[in-house]
């Protein structure tokens, strides 16, 4: 075993992760991915645990922890349910805008509320704006102090669930990209609803929602940073959180090694446990191998944006791109080991299968990441 | 007021093996945990404050050093103090003297309101303890508690389950319950009780810090001795016949001369 050498507060995080996700996740994981109901119940446990404090600095009601801690939250998770722990996840992703460009009072207003264990969301991603971020629609435009948002998001994580959205809006939609800024929008505010809940392939406990603004007012204080920033206050966000859907991957990925070691110890074929065979073996060896690799390489830079390392773009991509082909690989293998049983429900390997893809998609589909990786590469070498 | 939890350590029973010539338990090499009824017994305990808004939650344990681990996990879920009683004078004690003793340490805690138990320990299983303390502090018993109805300062009322439904129960304070497993769902740790707990160390009370009568404590306050374990012979299901009277009647009187009862 590889020691990564946590802190003691990351190894109580990591124990109470686990806990949570063996004690809770797992005995009601199959029934959320079933129904796609909302698993506010374990949201509950989680807040009453404290995991939302750890992303938050201590002056606001968290323990100051960083992207480590929640690496290591979201991986221990993710290993019981990736749907379930998504509404967490999702939500540090929401708070990152409001912690790296909020102002003393966005902060004070808006971190106590997400450490007791409201939900945040972030929303960037339009019909036609996908990869192409800097094509989105959305308009907010200045009327005395207030702005007003008029347009629709789509695949927002949490939509309709969290009760903090930053969102991305074009102020100047003359600019492009350059023209966008990020606003916090509270769920309740009139103007604001929710639309289509998308019924999905993988992640099925997770709410993935249409935030729809229509003639939606909000105060000239909800602008995060400054007009225009919008862009790259996202692209920032993406660099702190991307470690975290590598966390997710190699939670999902972990939990798959786990069940084909046990199952091909137990399954027997020819007279002997099909562990026994090399073809075998060799699978399995070459998901440990892919899967220690993705874990190492993603607390690393975790590790370097907590120490303060803030050229991190190129870096965060990868680990995001790497984790999230392991997680795929390594659950198509679990399903293949296991045969005609990895492909029905009453086995855990399935559904692991389904949540590992969305991992390659989504903060950036797995092409965009290597663009970014490709780009960065090109500009370093003179 | 102090709302007292009494709990004990016991090897984890899913990882125990027998020794099957000795007949004795291999203890070696198993974890350690709190007695799962007693984490009803701790959740309960904190409810109670928190639906009062009274009274201070104090986690008692009699055992060897090691047992602090069963005191820490129970600050990590939230009670307010932890007493540790350990000396090797309250070695090999039976219930009888290890609800002695922890009677004698609620009467040093002082001004008991609610003293809670779990039902059962899981590796005893006599369920004897929490009745036994009730009698040694002469002190109302609700035993399989599985709700508590009210309380207050003067008196507590209960459900308690039994064979044929349940009993409503009222009783002055203090009072002694023991609680089973349909009374709540235990919580998990929160991350700042497990730093607590991690900075936390016990109260550590020995014979000499109690007024206990040497003849009630350890193995000389036991009247119990264990004569032989064993595990008890599997059942095996009786077979099923199927016919008319007669046949039947056939099928047992040839059963019975089989055996040579007739």
């Amino acid at each position: 075993m590889i020691d990564y050498f946590l802190t003691e507060e990351e190894e109580m995080i990591k124990e109470l992760a686990r806990k949570i996700a063996e004690e809770k996740i797992k005995a009601k994981r199959a029934y959320y991915d079933e129904t796609q109901e909302f698993p506010w119940d374990i949201v509950k446990i989680m807040a009453e645990s404290d995991l939302f404090r750890i992303f938050i600095p201590e002056e606001y009601g968290g323990f100051g922890g960083g992207v480590m801690s929640l690496t290591v939250a979201v991986e221990e998770l993710s290993r019981g349910c990736a749907g379930i722990a998504l509404a967490y996840a999702g939500t540090a992703l929401g708070t990152f805008p409001i912690l790296l460009f909020g102002n003393e009072e966005q902060k004070k207003k808006y971190l106590p509320r997400i450490a007791e264990g409201e939900l945040a969301a972030f929303a960037l991603t339009e019909a036609q704006a996908g990869s192409d971020a800097g094509n989105i629609k959305t308009r907010a435009e200045k009327r005395g102090d207030y702005y007003v948002l008029n347009g629709t998001k789509q695949f927002i994580t949490n939509g309709g669930e969290a009760g903090i959205y930053t969102v991305i809006a074009l102020t100047n939609p003359e600019k492009g990209a350059r023209g966008a800024s990020a606003f916090i929008v509270e769920k309740g505010t009139p103007g604001l609803s929710f639309g289509k809940k998308e019924n999905k392939l993988g992640i099925r406990a997770s709410a993935t929602r249409e935030v729809i603004f229509q003639d939606c007012k909000i105060p000239k204080e909800n602008l995060l940073g400054k007009e225009g920033m919008g862009f790259i206050i996202a692209m920032k966000t993406f660099d702190y959180s991307r470690p975290g859907v590598a966390a997710q991957a190699l939670g999902i990925a972990q939990a798959a090694l786990e069940e084909a070691t046990k199952y091909a110890k137990e399954r027997i074929q020819f007279g002997v446990p099909i562990a026994n065979f090399q073809a075998i073996q060799h699978m399995l060896a070459d998901m440990a191998i892919r899967l220690e690799a993705a874990r190492a390489l993603t607390y690393q830079v975790a590790r370097n944006i907590d120490k303060g390392n803030t050229k991190i773009t190129k870096e965060s991509a990868m680990v995001k791109c790497l984790a999230s082909d392991v997680a795929m690989e390594v659950t198509l293998n679990a399903v293949q080991i296991f045969g005609g049983y990895g492909y029905m429900k009453e086995y855990p390997v399935e559904k692991l299968m389904r949540d590992a893809k969305i991992t390659q998609i989504y903060e950036g589909t797995n092409q965009i990441m290597r663009n970014i990786v490709a780009s960065q590469l090109l500009k370093e070498v003179k | 007021m102090n709302i007292i939890v009494c709990i004990k350590q016991v090897p984890d029973t899913q990882d125990v093996k027998m020794d099957p010539e000795r007949g004795t338990l291999i203890r070696e090499g198993v974890k350690s945990i709190v007695n799962p009824f007693d984490l009803y017994a701790l959740e309960e305990g904190i409810r109670i404050k928190e639906r009062t808004g009274k009274g201070t939650v104090v986690a008692l344990t009699m055992g060897p050093p090691q047992a602090e681990e069963a005191l820490k996990e129970a600050i990590a879920m939230g009670v307010d103090r932890g007493i540790l009683i350990t000396d090797k004078a309250f070695a090999g004690a039976d219930t009888l003297a290890t609800s002695y003793t922890l009677a004698k340490a609620i009467e040093k805690i002082g001004s008991p309101w609610v003293i809670v138990c779990g039902r059962q320990a899981i590796d005893g299983d006599t369920a004897q303890v929490g009745p036994e303390l009730a009698a040694w502090l002469d002190v109302p018993q609700i035993t399989y508690v599985s709700k508590i109805l009210e309380i207050d300062e003067k008196r507590i009322k209960a459900e308690r389950l039994t064979d044929y439904g349940y009993d409503v129960v009222e009783a002055t304070v203090p009072c002694v319950i023991t609680v089973n497993k349909e009374i709540n769902e235990p919580r998990l740790p929160s991350l700042r009780g497990m730093m607590k707990a991690k900075r936390f160390k016990p109260e550590i009370w020995d014979s000499s810090s109690m007024d206990v009568d040497r003849k009630y404590i350890g193995l000389e306050g036991s009247p119990t001795r264990v004569i032989k374990i064993f595990a008890p012979p599997q059942k095996i299901g009786g077979q099923k016949h199927e016919g008319t009277p007669e046949e039947l009647a056939k099928i047992i009187v040839k059963k019975f001369e089989e055996l040579k009862i007739i």
